[in-house]
């Protein structure tokens, strides 16, 4: 009560903006509203294609009532099977490449012509979208899953390497200093010092990137790699929607259940 | 036994962390590295089994000069060269008995250490060094399961089980309470008289070093500026290694206010042979 008397003068504070001057701060948000504006108007929309194609789009999500398995399930089985053996095998096939390649490009372990030239390889396998690897991989050895296995297995390196090649830089020097003052091999030191630092996260990439591989194996197929992709691909062109309809909830079913049991995996291993 | 001749250590940096320093130890001797921080003492342990290469001088190991050594020769001295560290540096992730038979890598083959399969020989030393720490019920316990006093003792049985001449110890206590500070002390020096192992023991706690050991070396920006008993440390000598400040307020061997025991000079190790 007597405090307010000690009491200092009221000093106001307000937030600071991530912008500081106002000029700059109002002339990006206007100019950001104009191009949007201008960006929208430039969409040329055709109403009445729009409105013919409701119907069409109806009739796909009304054949989700009523998906067909049946009349097709010799193309769909064969479909999936091909599928989740793409998936499998490129994901192995993958990872197996993918630890060289982030050993490689971990700066903590290889000297800088390795490092440049592992880098190299994660960033051609990412700078290209899977579906233009597929397509490339098609032309070069045909129709069918074994293009689509190479395309996914391209694809596994850009991902899983970068990303394991990132936590091995992370890791706790001292524990590997300490495998190394052992005098154990350089083999030995991966194996104790390194690897037991990373196996979780590696773990936990390759059953990410297994669900990924799955999905991914489904649109492939629409470019000609084989698959599940391929079938509902052939689906949609005979005008098929309630077959199409049973292919994606499979799909979407089987996304499902990997993505909850490498959940239940990852927890485990952590 | 080991011989440090001329050691210098410049950083890419330019920092001169190790300004020709020699130093002599004798096989069984036990020598407390103090001084301040970046004084060098850690890169002077890491120079001697060069996880820090040195810039030029001598390193020599029982008549083997180490700083000549190629990458082979360099993993069989390390074996003979235990390390224990200040953050117990163990692998977290692996067991207190994976732990303890890493010390045995410089020894066995390399599909030998991927699946475990340790000379029984090896395993049984594992079993009585962890006994020998009184670890013997945690062999397979993860080791970050285990207190900070706990993986210290993982630390001195993987050390141990390199069957080293010598122990590279870096700072073992500065991460543990006052008591477990001395016990870990303890430990090291017991076991150091037990193999007539020669150790040389970074050190930031000059009471503790005084207790326990018997020869003392003080380092100073990279040089050494006192290598003599635990008594000579005087106000004057903390001092010239430490700089400035009231030094008789720390008057050694009276510092420790836990459980009182016995007088300083009944612990130490025979030093300064």
């Amino acid at each position: 009560m007597t405090a307010t008397a000690a009491m200092p003068e009221l000093r106001p504070w307000r937030g600071r903006p991530v912008i500081a001057d106002p000029r700059v701060r109002w002339g990006l948000g206007i100019g950001f509203a104009l191009y949007l504006a201008a960006a929208i108007g430039t969409i040329d929309v055709n109403w009445q294609r729009v409105w013919e194609g409701l119907d069409r789009g109806w009739a796909f999500l009304a054949a989700f009532g009523e998906p067909d398995f049946i009349s097709r399930w010799r193309d769909i089985s064969e479909g999936l099977i091909e599928s989740l053996t793409m998936t499998v095998v490129s994901t192995a096939l993958g990872i197996a490449l993918s630890v060289p390649v982030a050993l490689g490009a971990a700066r903590n372990l290889a000297p800088l012509p390795v490092y440049l030239f592992c880098r190299g390889i994660i960033t051609l396998s990412r700078s290209f979208q899977e579906v233009i690897v597929a397509i490339l991989f098609v032309a070069m050895f045909g129709f069918g899953p074994f293009a689509g296995m190479l395309t996914l297995s391209f694809a596994t390196i850009g991902f899983l390497a970068k990303l394991l090649a990132e936590d091995i830089e992370d890791i706790d020097r001292s524990q590997a200093e300490a495998i190394q003052a052992t005098g154990g091999s350089w083999l030995q030191w991966l194996n104790y010092g390194i690897q037991p630092q990373v196996m979780p996260r590696l773990i936990g990439l390759s059953l990410y990137r297994l669900d990924i591989n799955f999905r991914e194996s489904a649109v492939v197929g629409i470019v000609g790699a084989g698959g599940i992709g391929a079938t509902l691909n052939t689906a949609f062109d005979r005008y098929e929607f309630d077959t199409a309809a049973a292919i994606l909830i499979i799909i979407i079913a089987i996304v499902m259940v990997a993505e909850y049991a490498s959940g239940l995996i990852r927890q485990r291993v952590q | 036994m080991l011989t440090l001749k001329a050691l210098t250590k410049r950083y890419k940096t330019g920092d001169l962390a190790l300004d020709s320093v020699d130093l002599e130890v004798a096989r069984g001797q036990v020598v407390a590295l103090i001084g301040p921080s970046g004084a060098g003492k850690s890169t002077m342990i890491r120079c001697i089994n060069r996880l820090v290469e040195p810039s030029s001088g001598d390193v020599e190991l029982d008549g083997e000069v180490i700083t000549r050594l190629g990458a082979g020769g360099l993993r069989r001295a390390r074996r003979r060269m235990g390390m224990i560290f200040q953050e117990y540096a163990l692998v977290e992730r692996l067991s207190v008995m994976e732990n303890v038979l890493s010390g045995r890598l410089g020894y066995v083959g390399f599909w030998q250490s991927w699946f475990r399969r340790f000379p029984g020989t090896d395993i049984a030393e594992a079993y009585r060094l962890l006994q020998r720490v009184g670890l013997e019920d945690h062999y397979d316990k993860r080791a970050d399961e285990l207190s900070g006093g706990q993986r210290q003792r993982v630390g001195i049985a993987r050390a141990l089980i390199q069957d080293p001449a010598l122990l590279l110890v870096d700072e073992p206590t500065a991460s543990l309470d006052p008591k477990t500070s001395r016990q870990i002390m303890r430990l090291i020096c017991e076991l150091c008289a037990e193999r007539e192992l020669a150790a040389i023991i970074n050190i930031h706690d000059v009471a503790l070093a005084q207790l326990f050991v018997g020869r003392i070396v003080g380092l100073k920006s990279g040089r050494i500026v006192y290598d003599g008993p635990p008594d000579g440390l005087t106000p004057e000598v903390l001092t010239t290694i430490y700089g400035e400040e009231d030094w008789t307020l720390a008057k050694p061997g009276l510092s420790g206010g836990d459980t009182g025991g016995g007088s300083g000079e009944d612990e130490r190790v025979a030093g300064a042979l």
